[in-house]
This record gives structure tokens, C-alpha cells and sequence, in this order.
């Protein structure tokens, strides 16, 4: 079986940042893999080592830049990658359905059996482009995927869906399906030297809508950020000030009040 | 004018209380657009929970009562069914997990823009979503273009719909096409032998520590103070710290008389589990960090320095 695996290069804010217009500026946002995409990577990766997949592609939309985060997944396991870009997401908010539309559009040329991607991505935070893209696609789904077994003879998946309150419901899903995957699913490897090594020579096969048979009309969005600020602080808590050692005293002081003690 | 379509949520023959608070926000946005408010509760005993819904406020009740359980092809196939016999334009879920698993799959079928994890709104004329990224530490505003859509909005942040409604209920039959998805069982998790939410203390770690031998450090304080070790999701995803510990969404809610949170930027899904503490004291490096709009004491600097010096004075 085929495994496709949509990853996301994120932007993560600097502790002191600026925003500049409708997003943070460049310069205070560093990038990496998407934390849940990691998992999603990783589940796959094993699914190959199992004998279960014979090839595992990893999918992105994301510029030249997100290259390096790419080769960390191919350097993790993944056979090969596709990095679509084109100008028009340079412009404006990409929507959920412009991200399916290009999807769809690898989806089609790749062909999967199974399709893995994060819950969601840690800087957008919709969590929303996996199960949408089963629907474009015409395949089942399941989202906040904790647990996974694939028996591919049967043609299903069973997984473990991470509800609130810490019920987990157990589901089979049919393949071809989309698993949007959650945090602790597995334990995503560090990648290896050999890895790293090897991943230099992996394909990364970068295309533009055109390449897809798409045009900018296909992936118009929706929407549009029109504002971003930071959100007014509703503390009224009592910083304790001083150093480490000032501080713990005071916050000592608290915790007696409060009748804390061994 | 246009009518609203709330989606409710059970589980397990309980609703959820995100049900409620759908329905206030619903009711808020169909108040901006002159319209009626529809609730829509799905699968199970759809009588009683029509009861328990029929909320001041609430127009009409929709009720389908196909299969015991949450199924996601249940769920899209009865809203589109609403969509098409009401005059809803807007269909308004819980971001939940279960409204994750078939909102977006709705926005797709009917070709609807689609808005996640809003926190608030605005009906000028056109929506306006207000809603976070980069991880809580900026507030956006979303304007969506046209005038139907679908929204998922966050628990917690709208107040539940009290009272009693003179609501409608109808019951409607839609075909269903056989569901490629059959859940077969649920599991309650982060059992074993230390149960959080029973503790008056919580000594809470985040990733702040690091690195999985700093742990000590914690369990030091946690020691000192008499308290119970408990953490945010990071350290059980990475298997420091087992399941029963995790404070949060997934995890345990707790409402200890002291929850020291630390290094925890207190994220919504943990927040979600804690922000019932009596008393909330945060240890954290990032004076921005979201834990400390929640926190009664705050100690901005390293954990590293602060930990051990505040097991000192209870030594």
C-alpha cells in the first residue's frame, strides 16, 4: 500500500515578537515541522517497516524555504517528497478548500491507499484540511487519532479517536481513508546520520499549480486576516519580583497562607 | 434574515455541555442576522435530549434518530438534509473532537467557507471571526467572504443557554448511505493508581523542563510541599509521566485548592482542565505566556532557579 503523509512547515512566534501588518514579522518567526505531522511521519515510516506500506510520499504546500523540514521527514523515512508552491499562495490566507484543491490534486497523481496528517497545524490551528480532503477525495476518515492498526489485507483501519475527558472511542475505519493523527500516537525518531545522509539524495519534487493542471482561481480563499494583535491580558495576578531566590521566599510566604506543607 | 443551525453533542447518552454554549453563540449570531435559531441533535434519545435542549432562545429542534453513537456520515448527511429544508445559513458546532470529525467534511460537501476554533464573532453585514494563532499568543480577525458558512466555536468561551424554550420539535427521517466508519467501543483512559483530580495540591510540569531527568527537580518540590505531580500533555506524549497525570482536554479536569503550574505557557486545551483551581501560581520564562492570564501568583523566571529554592524553605 501506498501511504501519503501532508506535512506542514510552521512558523513558531519568538517570545518577543512584532507584528507587522496582518501577521508576525518575518524576522521574529523561526520554522519547523509541524509537531503533530511528526507523529504522522513517524506512523508511517512504521507501516513500512512493518511490510505493511511499500512507499511512504510526503506532501507540502509551503515554499523553497520549507525544504529543509521536508528533508527531516525524508531523513526519518519517507521515500520521496512533493512541495507544491505557486504565487498565488503568496498572497492572502490560503482557506481549507484551496489546501484540499491542491491535495486533491497530488492525491490524484500519487494514487494513495491511506492518507496521515497532524490534527492540526500549530501556527493556523484550524485542524480541519485532513477531514475536508476525505470528503473532496470520496475517502472515509477519522480525526484525533491516538491508536492504529492497519490490517491491510482487510482493508480497514482500526484506530483509537482521543476524545475529551480521557474516553477514547474505538472505530474501523475503511480504506482508502484520511487519519488526521494526534500528539503521542507514537514516538517520532530523531533522524539518523545514515538518514540524513541518505535523504540528501532523495527527490523532492517541487511543482507549481500549473504543474498540477490548477490555476490560481482553484485555490481562492474565502478568507481574509483582516487584524492580528495581541490579545489584551485579562491577569490580575500578583507577580512576585526579584530573584530566584526573593521570589521563592515570597511565593513560600503564599503557600503557607494557603496551608500548603508536607 | 438568516436562520442558524446549531449543532448539539452527546456522548454516551449524556449531552455535552459545549451544546449549550453552541446554542448561545448561535442565538447571538442569528440575533445579528434576523433570523431563527435551529438546534439539531443527532443519533441516540433525541426525545429527551430535545427536552433538555429547548433552551430560551432556541426556534425549532430538529431531531434524528439514526444509531446510539456519534457517527461522522450520520452527522453530515442529517445537516444536509437541514440545510436543505431550512433556511439555515450558517451551521454553528462545538470545536470539538467529534465537531472537528464532521464540520469540516460539511463545509467541503455544500462548497461552504469554513471557520474554525472562533472565540468570537461579529454580523456587520458579513461575518467577521475572531480567533487565535501561533499558539494563543495573537488574536486574528477572519472576514468570510459570502453569507453562508460553517463555524465551529470554542467550549468555554460562549455561557451556556439556560431557561426554558416554547421551542419547535420535528422529527426527521434521512436516508443514509452505509457508514464506511463503525465505532465498536469506548475506553476510559489514565486509570491506575493516583487519581489528580482527588488532590488538594498539584505540582503540575510542562515542557518547560526540558530534558526527562529534570523531572526530579519536580518531583523534589511536589515532595516538599506534600503535593501530587501532575503535567501537561508534552511530557505524557513523550512517556515521562504516565496517562493518569495529564491535566487538560484529554486528560483530567482538576480543581485542586493550589495548582502550581510549572513551566506551563498554558495552552487552551490545558487551561481547558485546571482554570477551576482555587489558587493558580505559575512559574514560567515567557512573561507573554498565556498561564499567567489565568494565574493568581506569578513567578516570571527559570524554573530552573526558582524550583530549587522553593524546595529550600520547605526543607
Amino acid at each position: 500500500m501506498k501511504v501519503l503523509v501532508t506535512v506542514k512547515e510552521v512558523a513558531e512566534a519568538d517570545d518577543d515578537f512584532a507584528i507587522e501588518g496582518t501577521d508576525i514579522a518575518a524576522s521574529d518567526l523561526e520554522y519547523d515541522l509541524n509537531e503533530w505531522d511528526d507523529y504522522a511521519v513517524e506512523a508511517a515510516v512504521q507501516l513500512a517497516e512493518a511490510g505493511i506500506a511499500d512507499e511512504v510520499v510526503t506532501v507540502t504546500i509551503g515554499p523553497e524555504r520549507a525544504e529543509e523540514t521536508i528533508r527531516m521527514a525524508l531523513a526519518k523515512g519517507a521515500d520521496r517528497a512533493v512541495r507544491v508552491w505557486d504565487d498565488a499562495f503568496e498572497e492572502g490566507f490560503a482557506d481549507v478548500a484551496a489546501k484540499v484543491s491542491t491535495l486533491e490534486a497530488v492525491v490524484e497523481a500519487e494514487d494513495p491507499d491511506l492518507v496521515l496528517g497532524g490534527v492540526q497545524a500549530a501556527d493556523t490551528g484550524f485542524g480541519a484540511t485532513g477531514v475536508a480532503l476525505a470528503e473532496r477525495i470520496g475517502f472515509e476518515h477519522a480525526a484525533v487519532v491516538n491508536d492504529l492498526d492497519v490490517d491491510a489485507d482487510a482493508g480497514v483501519a482500526h484506530v483509537h479517536r482521543e476524545l475529551e475527558g480521557g474516553v477514547e472511542e474505538l472505530t474501523d475505519v475503511d480504506l482508502p481513508a484520511v487519519l488526521t493523527v494526534q500528539t503521542g500516537l507514537n514516538e517520532p525518531r530523531y533522524a539518523s546520520l545514515r538518514g540524513i545522509r541518505q535523504a540528501q539524495r532523495k527527490e523532492i519534487d517541487a511543482k507549481d499549480l500549473g504543474d498540477l493542471g490548477l490555476t490560481a482561481e482553484d485555490v481562492e480563499s474565502a478568507l481574509a486576516i483582516t487584524s492580528m494583535y495581541e490579545p489584551e491580558s485579562e491577569s490580575d495576578a500578583e507577580i512576585i519580583e526579584g530573584d530566584a531566590g526573593e521570589a521563592a521566599g515570597r511565593l513560600a510566604e503564599v503557600l503557607r497562607d494557603k496551608g500548603v506543607s508536607a | 434574515m438568516a436562520d442558524v443551525l446549531v449543532v448539539a453533542e452527546h456522548r454516551r447518552g449524556e449531552l455535552r455541555d459545549v451544546s449549550y454554549e453552541a446554542i448561545t453563540a448561535g442565538r447571538e449570531l442569528a440575533d445579528a442576522r434576523g433570523g431563527e435559531l435551529h438546534v439539531a441533535v443527532i443519533a441516540g434519545d433525541v426525545d429527551a435530549f430535545a427536552e433538555d435542549l429547548n433552551r430560551e432562545g432556541v426556534d425549532a429542534i430538529h431531531t434524528v434518530g439514526n444509531g446510539e453513537e456519534f457517527d461522522h456520515n450520520v452527522y453530515q448527511a442529517a445537516i444536509a438534509a437541514l440545510l436543505d429544508r431550512t433556511d439555515a445559513a450558517t451551521v454553528v458546532a462545538p470545536n470539538s473532537v467529534n465537531g472537528l470529525d464532521y464540520a469540516p467534511a460539511v463545509a467541503e460537501d455544500r462548497g461552504l467557507p469554513l471557520v474554525t476554533d472562533a472565540t468570537g464573532f461579529e454580523y456587520d453585514g458579513g461575518l467577521t471571526v475572531v480567533r487565535e494563532m501561533y499558539g494563543s499568543k495573537v488574536e486574528t480577525t477572519v472576514d468570510v467572504d459570502g453569507d453562508r458558512h460553517v463555524l465551529t466555536v470554542r467550549g468555554g468561551e460562549w455561557a451556556p443557554a439556560e431557561g426554558v424554550g416554547d421551542a419547535t420539535v420535528e422529527s426527521v427521517e434521512v436516508d443514509l448511505p452505509e457508514s464506511g466508519a463503525r465505532v465498536t467501543g469506548f475506553e476510559e483512559v489514565g486509570g491506575g493508581d493516583v487519581d489528580i483530580a482527588d488532590a488538594d495540591v498539584l505540582v503540575s510540569v510542562g515542557r518547560g523542563i526540558e530534558e526527562e531527568e529534570n523531572l526530579e527537580l519536580v518531583e523534589g518540590l511536589a515532595d516538599a510541599l506534600g503535593a501530587t505531580l501532575s503535567a501537561s500533555r508534552p511530557i505524557v506524549d513523550n512517556g515521562w509521566l504516565p496517562k493518569n497525570r495529564q491535566v487538560g482536554q484529554s486528560g483530567k479536569v482538576v480543581t485542586p485548592d493550589v495548582y502550581i503550574a510549572v513551566g506551563i505557557s498554558g495552552a487552551v486545551q490545558h487551561v481547558a482542565g485546571m482554570k477551576g483551581s482555587d489558587t493558580i501560581i505559575a512559574i514560567n520564562t515567557d512573561p507573554n505566556a498565556p498561564i499567567f492570564d489565568i494565574a493568581d501568583y506569578g513567578i516570571v523566571g527559570n524554573l530552573f532557579e526558582v524550583v530549587p529554592e522553593l524546595v529550600d524553605e520547605f526543607a
